[in-house]
């Protein structure tokens, strides 16, 4: 018999910078259980005359992480429940989280591969707990991750994502900066456009499955240019990030 | 509300209102500076020039005004108050556009009229009394703070109705239908109060 | 009528920015739930569906043919759904999804 989904107050364990906008809060659940890489956790604030706000955020850690989920969440200047996180949040404090959330959006090595992940800007996050399980489960599926920032000081997880990517087990990592880039990148320097997706997924073959996770216009951008390309439209899944948190 | 857990140190983005403003709040809204965009749909694009408002059913004959027509009538600024059922309200907000009753006087209105029906280009509908619509009470808006009103927030124009909550007020309005019956229109469906009084919280549907 | 794309368009979710709530009412995972659309007849799971959010309900379009495909309303004491515009809902409750 399935368990109810239902809210449990969880505690803030540790918050971790990842970049200069981007933290990774660690939340202690005292009703955890294992979740799929891809899957999310809503979070709800209460203020003291009941006024309430509601977000959904992506789950970085792999299941194998016990006990705890880590949401990292990039403070957006003008929301309304990043900012709380960013700004007033410490360890100790509480937190009322509901989860795991999401059977579509996930990947677990006894899906297969070959694996294309794409990214832009935080919709990172999902698709690190798929790398971050891939790595825990030893697999050596051929995977690549496209991800797009506006810069290379927005790469969240760089330095985690270079050390999986130097693993040599069949792992791409390549990013593209939109917006600037450091001197002596050889890199990606546009948005993510037909060509640049061709290129990344001729090493996988011809029938990868695709994740895809960003902001709307993105999300639609790289699951058209596939599936113009080639791509089955159901090997392609996609999970749209809204503008605002 | 005993037991219920509260974020230490959350508030939110909304602010008090103002001490001398506080009785223009409807109870349990909350006061914004934004003007949120809540959609149920794509934001039509319609060009002006196939543009069309449509005032029919129980009338003697339809009308179908033309923007140029819209505009040629006569117009006012109205600054108004309003308030979304998700609980913000914005106060003072500055439009221009022609009363419903300078629109209905355009037409001979059957006895049996007694109630209308917006509806939007997007499919968007909502129902209303007709006595909440004339006396002042309604507008067709097509300016907004100044300028043409946007698409996000329901330009070319859009219906104003104040006094009740904002998804009365149809966005990409195209036409009135007169009606005898009330005509429960997209939110009425579906849970939403048919009336919708802030003043009396009237969200949904069994509310008093 | 043309709809193009604009501002509001980059505020569209998916099917599973409704995942939670879908779940807490009915007890299993939705997302993966495949439907037909009444207006265009394409098969996708629920979470391909476009979600308009952040208003007095959620509405969920299909993303081919963009008509209404489900209507989700939640009040204080109830939830209203409307699921006129699916030709089915695919229910699956399977061992994978229950916990």
């Amino acid at each position: 018999m399935p368990t109810p989904l239902t809210w449990q107050i969880a505690t803030v364990d540790e918050i971790r910078p990842e970049t200069a906008e981007v933290k990774t809060f660690t939340l202690r659940l005292p009703a955890w259980r294992a979740h799929r890489a891809g899957q999310h956790y809503d979070v709800r604030l209460t203020a003291e005359d009941g006024y309430r706000a509601q977000r959904s955020y992506s789950i970085a850690s792999p299941p194998t992480r016990t006990g705890v989920v880590d949401l990292t969440i990039e403070r957006i200047a003008d929301g309304e429940v990043s900012p709380y996180f960013h700004d007033v949040l410490v360890a100790g404090d509480h937190v009322e989280v509901r989860g795991p959330i999401g059977g579509y959006f996930v990947w677990e090595p006894g899906l297969g591969g070959p694996l294309l992940l794409i990214a832009g800007g935080s919709g990172v996050v999902p698709l690190m707990a798929m790398l971050r399980e891939r790595a825990a489960a030893g697999a050596d599926t051929p995977t690549a991750l496209l991800a797009s920032w506006r810069t290379i000081d927005d790469v969240i997880y760089r330095a985690e994502l270079e050390a999986l990517g130097a693993a040599g087990d069949g792992l791409l990592v390549v990013h593209t900066l939109t917006r600037a880039q450091p001197s002596g990148w050889t890199g990606y320097a546009r948005r993510i456009d037909g060509p640049m997706l061709a290129e990344v997924r001729t090493p996988l073959g011809s029938d990868p499955l695709v994740y895809i996770c960003g902001p709307t216009l993105l999300v639609e951008a790289a699951a058209n240019g596939l599936v113009e390309g080639g791509v089955p439209a159901a090997r392609v899944r996609t999970e749209r990030f809204g503008p605002t948190g | 509300m005993g037991g219920q857990f509260v974020s230490r140190g959350f508030t939110g983005r909304r602010r008090e209102p103002d001490r001398d403003r506080a009785d223009r709040i409807p109870p349990g809204q909350y006061v914004t500076d934004d003007f949120p965009v809540l959609s149920a749909g794509p934001t039509p694009r319609i060009p002006l020039d196939t543009w069309e408002f449509t005032i029919d059913g129980l009338v003697r004959e339809p009308v179908t005004l033309s923007w140029a027509e819209l505009i040629g009538l006569s117009s006012r600024d109205w600054m108004v108050d309003i308030s979304c059922v998700t609980k913000w309200t914005k106060l003072d907000t500055r439009w221009e556009g022609v009363s419903v009753d300078d629109l209905l006087a355009l037409v001979e209105l059957d006895p049996k009229a007694q109630f209308a029906v917006a509806h939007s280009y997007g499919g968007y509908t909502t129902n209303l009394p007709l006595a909440d619509l004339v006396n002042g009470q309604a507008f067709v808006a097509y300016r907004y703070d100044g300028q043409p009103l946007e698409p996000a927030h329901g330009g070319p124009a859009r219906l104003v109705v104040p006094h009740l909550y904002f998804w009365k007020s149809a966005k990409w309005v195209r036409g009135l239908r007169l009606t005898e019956r009330d005509e429960p229109g997209f939110w009425e469906s579906l849970g939403y109060h048919n009336y919708g009084d802030p003043w009396r919280e009237q969200r949904y549907t069994g509310d008093e | 009528m043309d709809v193009t794309a604009d501002l509001s368009n980059a505020l569209v979710l998916d099917g599973n920015a409704v995942a939670g709530d879908l779940e807490e009412l009915l007890g299993f995972d939705m997302t993966g739930a495949m439907h037909r659309c009444t207006s265009c007849g394409n098969h996708g799971a629920m979470a391909t569906l476009l979600a308009y959010t952040g208003g007095p309900g959620t509405v969920l379009r299909c993303s081919i043919c963009h008509e209404i495909v489900i209507r989700l309303v939640r009040t204080p004491t109830a939830t209203y759904l409307d699921l006129r515009g699916a030709a089915y809902l695919c229910l699956r409750p399977t061992a994978a999804d229950s916990r």
